[in-house]
């Protein structure tokens, strides 16, 4: 069998109000468009993986959150609604699809045993959250590929960034090794916001973009340095200027998404392609493509 | 009107053992029969009405109340999934719900409803109703913790759902759901392993429940914050709960408390606790924090296309004098400083002559119920009746200095800027205050007062 691989890893940011502006048949409100620099960026970044074969997604969301590990939903069918408990009035997605039980299996056999707390999700009532679904319906609004769905280990609640980040090293150096065994072509998400600092209040209608920007200068200037990080290959760097990202910039990094990819790639030093940035309710959104297809073997 | 009052006031844990494995652990089991007894002690009350305060439901705009007249789903709990499923129907009080969205609103906050089929209601709301309610004997309501909120913001909100209780004359149950030390083993555990996860979060546990005990709810809402420090994994910005349950209980300190459980689940400390209104008879104790009507806080203060005034309105308005000493002048520290150069008030024979009393607070010059406009002149909400108690309450402060009081006060001319609005309101105080004394009383509609407030009184009192 041939080894597994890692055809490109995308950062993919999740707010809901992208999945609304698109206003596919699964969301049930109906939305005027809004956020089209960010939704032209994933559009680009579909165009750009339009030829590229692979087999299964696999994803790690900030907002399926466990506190005892990390989670991996083993369920092959999932059908349900999700209605986001923050954004109710623009997110209520009817899902239908279908999980990789077989490599979540495999990644979290890997993770445990290099000694990770970890643990399977086989309630067949439990509902996907919904930053896994706006990331996996922005980047491949198919639904045809099946997923892993990976839990948000909050190990930064309890202790820090740093032991955050050695986790999510850890994870992601296992999530490799099962995908290299497994034979299979993946495609790598981590779902999360640069600076993610929200406005409290809500334009009428919400896709009013004469409102929207950035939260604050700091913030821009946070996102810009990541952005540009990301775009010079210094991936070890970002890894180090993480603790201080996330406090300073309250960066949705912190559910670890960022770390692990970065970590499953090898901590590449290869460029990243910005594919697009913009402002959601104030938080800052990068989408962004490692096309480690390209890289060749070493 | 119709009295509506908080008849018993709970505080209960979030997690999902209790509902389904209390028999895996005798601790859980006990967390199980407190919640039964809980249950019981709400059913031998007249209560029409369970609040619930949810520390699982984040949200970001504002503060959301669920409005959905029968909420329905499959609960699974994101780490405890393999425990199983809770299927919850729920009745909600949707009236009661609309109008506290908007109490909320009439306040300062930002504020809304939310109805969706699928909503997925929060694990610990799920597990209070199933508790405490079974069967929907009693209609609910739910309010989600917003995640930038602070204390004046959690006062308020509690404010404007007391507002809404008072009105529709409700005997409500209010209920913050909440772990008190919320540190989890980030492993999986044995239930017979389950233990508090450290020996300072049993204390600090020990010391909150001992307080709860002896019913003083805002001592521990003024410990919110070191609590949040000492014991609180920071998964959301504050530990606002107590805030919010204190508020709703006029941040005494003298209710009756009674410690049903305290065990762990997972590592956290998990207590319910009741509350109840009767004074325990030890006295209140001091209430030493802002005591916030109207929210005028910092939502917009990161949001630079907008204009809004973020100055602290009751800075704005004319200079202010001290007061003119001289002949008969009564002059106090205890009342508002005057706007123009005369005295508080001044005693000629037996009678006394007050100047014209508003209810600026003395010290920090602040209004109760909030001005009725902002410093760029745009029209704020206010509370008529905080602002006309406030002024009854100089009042008094001045006739005590002059060796006078209340009951001793003989004619009243009251000015309102906005009699329409405010009659009614300004009537019901009146009539709880000097009403009872019966000094003839002139009101007058006038068009404005020199400082952004709605009402002002001028008196004549006997010595
Ligand atoms: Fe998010």
């Amino acid at each position: 069998m041939a080894k597994g691989s890692i055809v490109a890893g995308c950062l993919a940011p999740h707010p809901p109000h992208l999945v609304y502006a698109e206003n596919p048949e699964q969301n049930e409100p109906v939305s005027e468009g809004g956020w089209e620099q960010l939704r032209w960026g994933y559009e680009r970044l579909r165009e750009s993986l339009k030829d590229v074969d692979y087999d299964v997604i696999v994803i790690l969301s900030p907002h399926w959150q466990t506190y005892i590990g990390t989670h991996f939903i083993g369920v092959e069918k999932c059908v349900s609604k999700s209605v986001d408990p923050v954004f109710p009035n623009l997110f209520r997605f009817n899902y239908d699809l279908t999980i990789d039980v077989e490599l979540a299996k495999a990644i979290h056999d890997q993770a445990k045993s290099e000694g990770m707390s970890v643990k399977m999700m086989e309630n067949p009532d439990f509902r996907v959250d919904y930053g896994t679904l706006v990331s996996c319906h922005m980047v491949r609004p198919e639904w045809d590929k099946p997923i892993v769905s990976i839990s948000s280990n909050r190990s930064l609640s309890y202790y820090s960034v740093e032991v955050m980040q050695e986790m999510m090293l850890e994870l992601g150096r296992s999530t490799a090794k099962a995908i290299e065994e497994s034979g299979k072509k993946c495609l790598l998400i981590a779902s999360n916001s640069l600076s993610h600092r929200h406005f409290v209040t809500e334009t009428n209608p919400p896709e009013d973009m004469s409102k929207e920007h950035i939260t604050s200068h700091a913030m821009h200037l946070w996102d810009m340095r990541m952005i540009e990080l990301m775009r010079q290959g210094k991936s070890q760097q970002i890894i180090d200027e993480m603790p201080e990202f996330c406090e300073q910039a309250i960066a949705e990094t912190d559910g670890g998404a960022l770390t692990w990819i970065l970590s499953a790639m090898g901590v590449p030093s290869e460029p990243a392609i910005l594919h697009g940035y913009g402002t959601i309710i104030g938080t800052g959104n990068a989408i962004m493509e490692w096309p480690c297809r390209t890289w060749g073997d070493e | 009107m119709m009295s509506g009052e908080i008849i018993k006031s709970l505080i209960v844990p979030a997690h999902p053992h209790p509902v389904l494995c209390p028999e895996k652990n005798e601790g859980w089991q006990r967390v199980r029969d407190a919640f039964d007894e809980a249950r019981k002690q709400i059913e031998e009350t007249d209560a029409d009405l369970i609040i619930i305060y949810s520390t699982l439901w984040p949200s970001v705009i504002g503060h959301q109340i669920q409005a959905d007249p029968n909420p329905e789903w499959v609960m699974v709990d994101a780490d405890f999934h393999d425990l199983g499923s809770i299927h919850y129907s729920l009745k909600i009080d949707t009236e009661f719900a609309n109008a506290w969205n908007e109490a909320n609103i009439a306040r300062g906050l930002e504020s809304r409803t939310v109805s969706y089929q699928g909503f997925p209601i929060d694990v610990g709301s799920v597990v209070a109703l199933e508790l405490l309610n079974p069967g929907n004997r009693i209609p609910a309501v739910i309010c989600s913790t917003n995640v930038y909120s602070n204390r004046a913001e959690t006062t308020v909100l509690a404010k404007a759902c007391m507002d809404v209780v008072k009105a529709q004359g409700k005997k409500a149950v209010a209920v913050s759901v909440m772990s008190l030390s919320n540190r989890m083993f980030t492993e999986p555990i044995k239930p017979e392993e389950d233990r508090i996860h450290s020996l300072k979060d049993d204390e600090w546990n020990q010391k909150i429940l001992e307080f709860l005990s002896e019913g003083r709810l805002e001592d521990i809402g003024q410990l919110s914050r070191t609590i949040h420090d000492q014991i609180r994994v920071k998964k959301v910005v504050a530990f606002k709960p107590m805030w919010w349950l204190s508020a709703m209980n006029d941040n005494r300190n003298d209710l009756s408390g009674n410690v049903l459980a305290y065990e762990p689940i997972h590592g956290a400390g998990a207590a319910v606790v009741v509350l109840d209104p009767e004074s325990n008879g030890t006295g209140d104790k001091e209430y030493d924090e802002d005591d916030v009507e109207f929210y005028g806080g910092d939502r917009g203060v990161l949001d630079s296309a907008e204009s809004k005034s973020n100055a602290s309105p009751s800075n704005s308005g004319p200079e202010l004098y001290d007061p003119v000493e001289g002949k008969n002048a009564v002059n106090t520290n205890k009342a508002p400083k005057p706007v123009g150069a005369y005295p508080h008030a001044r005693r000629e024979g037996d009678l006394i002559y007050l100047s014209g009393v508003g209810p600026r607070q003395p010290g920090d010059n602040s209004i109760p119920g909030g001005p009725i406009k902002d410093s760029n002149g745009n029209p704020l909400n206010y509370d008529i009746k905080a602002q006309t108690r406030a002024v009854v309450d100089n009042i008094s402060r001045i006739l005590e200095e002059a060796g006078s009081s209340l009951d001793k006060v003989i004619d009243v001319t009251s000015f309102l800027v906005d009699m329409d609005r405010d009659f009614a309101g300004y009537n019901q105080v009146w009539a709880e205050t000097l009403g009872k004394v019966g000094p003839t009383r002139t009101t007058l509609a006038i068009r404005a007062l020199p400082t952004p407030i709605a009402v002002e009184m001028k008196v004549i009192a006997k010595i």
